[in-house]
């Protein structure tokens, strides 16, 4: 029993880091066609860091040591959170280890990281991008952490295994809060990740670059480990939507190979869907003023914090 | 107007020169200019530019060129001070739009704008091996010199961000520095002048036609409109018209470059707000229009297509139906964008009531074109001054009040809607008859203001005995419209700039020279 949640923990820690490439290319994929244009391989983004990883490093004269070490924490910062999300079975070793509020805490910490990284080569556009940034997780952190709470105060636990066990079971029913966490949980996901339009991944303006800007200094396998962590990122808040509020087809303990196989075909297949979901998204709207960022974020820690009333106020009738 | 007269008079007692057309030239004395400066301060007639030349014939003697335009009455007139030492009074006091060209002027010749605020050097960085090319040129060693910088000062602790010359996206080079208190702009500056090529000294003593192809090459996304304001003042400045059926071919390429370009930039300006679907969707608009210039005109941007005297190729009943096809498939291409603009809150969100300009200082520094017409000011060389063939025929020129981004955007699409009607007018009505017709050589003086693009270009130009060419100044309309740039971001964010400055859409290859 625990060598087989050992397996699929280590599966789950591989693909959370080997299929994030996959994800990016396949929603530049679907934004490129969407534009009318034949886009690149779904590919490409493995190409690119194998690319980034080959090059030579030059690092700016006045990069500190932090500078350096600053790409490996948020990199295996994203990873280890990446690894704490059930995306297909919930038989995972590291399961009771870590909850809802280690994966905030560990994103937390990946997001210090590359804002001091920023500030440290002392380039204005890095100060520009950190502070931009410090502003939008100011404001994302506490309605993620919100959200967490309404789950918790639904399922009993912060667990996420244990929040899936719940909704599986069927003890969810049409929640209003969990609709509403829903909607609170995708726009802290937009904003997380630099999506429009809180930010815009492709862009070459330097001066509306939030994450983009703080990372302008590094190459070579530096840039290559921020990239993959942003990646990683991107497929982490997929499966953290798909793993609360669409778990269906996860394998539960006591099943069997089939539903191993079958949890991984599900998880696919969502994972698809919300990566299409977003690319159209993010073809259909504009990016925000800069200042907008706060009624984005403003709405989302709302409609958590609506959601934990909601549930006290049903609880009480 | 009073004051407009007084002008008018005031310049009357003054020689005109014969062979300048079609406008007057005339020589002033010093304190006629110190008369004009005055009265300029209280009038409201347009700065059209101001250039130096150096007269061989007497003595190297220099002298300083300023041209006008009281848009009330439609009178162009250029005002020479010959100039005993290497001093004038300067322009910019009163039209600030002067500034730089002052700064130009003492680059190029060494000649100090007396009273003007601003003494930096502006296209000289420091890099050229001699001093003041087109007047003495002394050897100097090769020592870039740092510039000094405006500063701000507040109460607040600002910060500078220093931006380019070199962009993270393919754009031409060109350095800005801003002053911001977190994210809202104090102060911004421009520092320009990194593709100087020295278009004016090479064109001195060059044939008209080799003339004309390098002021086709001042600012590559409006070669026809600049070789057209050359060709103008070239026929102009030899007496003679091009024949009609040039005029009108000339007209359709102008046009067809105006409609491209709007594309462009208002899929550009979106593109900046993050909204990539309308970039691609006028691209391809664009793209077809220039395969079509390419299949019909042998160009893609019509480069080299009109010379002194005429035009170099003709279309033929086959050729115009393609221009007619793709006009109409724009039309419809376009009307969808706009729409999809209309129908896309998010977008118009960021465009409504950013980079707001005031028509107030757009008519202090002379600004034309779309920037102008954005902000109320009702100003088109195809209208006022007027030349053919748009005299004869009646058209719309759109206006918006507001002066933001949003406005430019309107204006470019009402535009696009017109210029695409003109060129169905002008490939329908098309007269027959020779495409070229013969340019004597000998001296003379021209001018012409054309409407690119951009806005209104000026170009002057003086021929030698020979018909060469022995001074040119082409005034690309960015010269006007950079300095409003930086006004019209005062006060906004930061990350707001790059979509003010693609709603702009200034050249910097066409005010480095």
């Amino acid at each position: 029993m625990i060598l087989t949640s050992v397996l699929w923990q280590v599966l789950q820690t591989l693909i959370a880091v080997l299929a994030a490439p996959l994800v990016t290319g396949f929603v530049r994929l679907i934004k490129a066609r969407l534009n009318g244009r034949i886009g690149p391989s779904p590919l490409q983004p493995y190409r690119d860091l194998a690319r980034l990883l080959r090059k030579e490093l030059v690092l700016a004269g006045n990069a500190s040591w932090l500078f350096r070490i600053a790409p490996y924490f948020i990199f295996s910062f994203t990873w280890m959170a990446a690894s704490l999300v059930p995306s297909f079975t919930t038989n995972l070793v590291l399961i009771p280890t870590a909850d809802m509020i280690t994966l905030v805490a560990l994103l937390g910490a990946a997001r210090f990281m590359i804002a001091l990284a920023g500030l440290d080569i002392g380039t204005s556009f890095g100060g520009l991008g950190a502070s931009r940034e410090m502003l939008i997780a100011s404001l994302a952190e506490p309605a993620m952490l919100m959200t967490v709470f309404t789950l918790a105060l639904l399922a009993g636990t912060t667990a996420p295994a244990r929040i899936i066990d719940y909704v599986l079971a069927g003890g969810v029913g049409l929640q209003v809060s969990m609709g509403l966490s829903l909607v609170a949980l995708l726009l802290v996901a937009i904003a997380e990740n630099g999506r429009i339009p809180i930010d815009n991944p492709a862009t070459h303006l330097e001066l509306t670059m939030v994450h983009e800007a703080m990372v302008l200094e590094y190459t070579g396998r530096h840039l290559a480990l921020i990239e993959a962590a942003s990646m990683v990122r991107l497929q982490l808040y997929i499966s953290l939507i798909i793993c609360i509020f669409l778990p269906w087809g996860i394998s539960q303990s006591g099943k069997g190979l089939e539903g191993i196989v079958l949890g991984l075909f599900a998880y696919g297949g969502k994972l698809a869907l919300l990566a299409a979901g977003l690319a159209v998204f993010e073809t259909v709207i504009a990016k925000m003023r800069v200042f907008r960022y706060a009624d984005f974020l403003g709405g989302a820690l709302l409609l958590s914090l609506l959601a934990t009333l909601v549930l006290y106020v049903s609880e009480a009738v | 107007m009073t004051e407009t007269n007084y002008l008018l008079r005031l310049l009357k007692d003054f020689p005109l020169v014969e062979e300048h057309r079609p406008w007057a030239r005339r020589i002033v004395d010093f304190d006629a200019w110190m008369n004009i400066i005055e009265v300029l301060a209280v009038s409201d007639w347009d700065f059209l530019g101001l250039w130096a030349e150096r007269q061989t014939q007497d003595n190297d003697r220099f002298q300083i060129h300023m041209s006008l335009r009281d848009a009330e009455n439609t009178t162009v007139v250029v005002i020479t001070l010959p100039l005993d030492g290497l001093s004038y009074p300067a322009v910019s006091g009163v039209r600030p739009g002067a500034a730089r060209l002052e700064r130009v002027v003492a680059d190029l010749y060494g000649l100090v704008a007396l009273g003007a605020e601003d003494m930096r050097p502006w296209l000289d960085h420091g890099r050229w091996l001699v001093n003041h090319p087109m007047a003495e040129a002394e050897a100097r060693e090769v020592v870039p010199f740092g510039y000094d910088f405006l500063t701000a000062d507040s109460e607040q602790a600002l910060h500078q961000i220093p931006v380019g010359p070199v962009h993270a996206g393919i754009i031409e080079p060109g350095h800005f520095r801003f002053h911001a208190n977190g994210e809202t702009v104090v102060r911004l500056e421009e520092r320009l002048g990194y593709v100087h090529k020295g278009v004016q000294a090479l064109m001195e003593g060059k044939t008209v036609q080799e003339a004309a192809k390098l002021a086709g090459r001042l600012s590559g996304d409006s070669t026809v409109a600049h070789a057209l304001a050359f060709v103008q003042a070239a026929e102009a400045a030899v007496g003679i018209e091009a024949p009609p059926r040039a005029v009108w071919l000339r007209a359709i390429m102008a046009e067809i470059e105006r409609v491209a370009n709007h594309l462009g930039d208002f899929g550009a300006v979106c593109n900046d707000a993050a909204f990539a679907l309308m970039l691609s969707h006028a691209m391809t608009l664009k793209e077809k229009l220039q395969r079509m210039s390419h299949h019909v005109f042998g160009h893609r941007l019509m480069m080299d297509r009109i010379i002194p005297g005429g035009v170099a190729v003709d279309i033929n009943k086959e050729a115009a139906r393609h221009i007619m096809a793709a006009a109409r498939e724009v039309r419809k291409g376009f009307q969808r964008l706009s729409d999809l603009y209309d129908d896309t809150p998010s977008l118009l969100d960021r465009t409504v009531g950013s980079g707001i300009t005031m028509a107030s200082l757009a008519h202090r520094f002379g600004t034309g074109g779309v920037v102008a017409r954005a902000a109320g000011r009702a100003i088109d060389a195809r209208k006022n001054p007027g030349y053919a063939p748009y005299g004869e025929l009646d058209f719309d020129v759109p206006i918006e009040i507001d002066g933001d981004v949003h406005c430019r955007l309107m204006i470019r699409a009402a535009e696009i809607k017109e210029s695409l009607a003109l060129i169905e007018r002008f490939t329908d009505g098309l007269p027959t008859g020779p495409l070229t017709r013969a340019l004597p050589r000998h001296a003379g003086e021209g001018m012409a203001l054309v409407e690119g693009f951009r806005g209104e270009i000026m170009t002057w130009l003086r021929l030698d005995a020979d018909g060469l060419v022995a001074r040119c100044f082409p005034r690309d309309p960015s010269w006007f419209q950079w300095p409003l740039l930086e006004a019209c971001i005062e006060g906004n964010i930061v990350a707001d700039f790059p979509l003010c400055n693609k709603s702009f859409n200034c050249s910097y290859s066409g005010v480095d020279l």
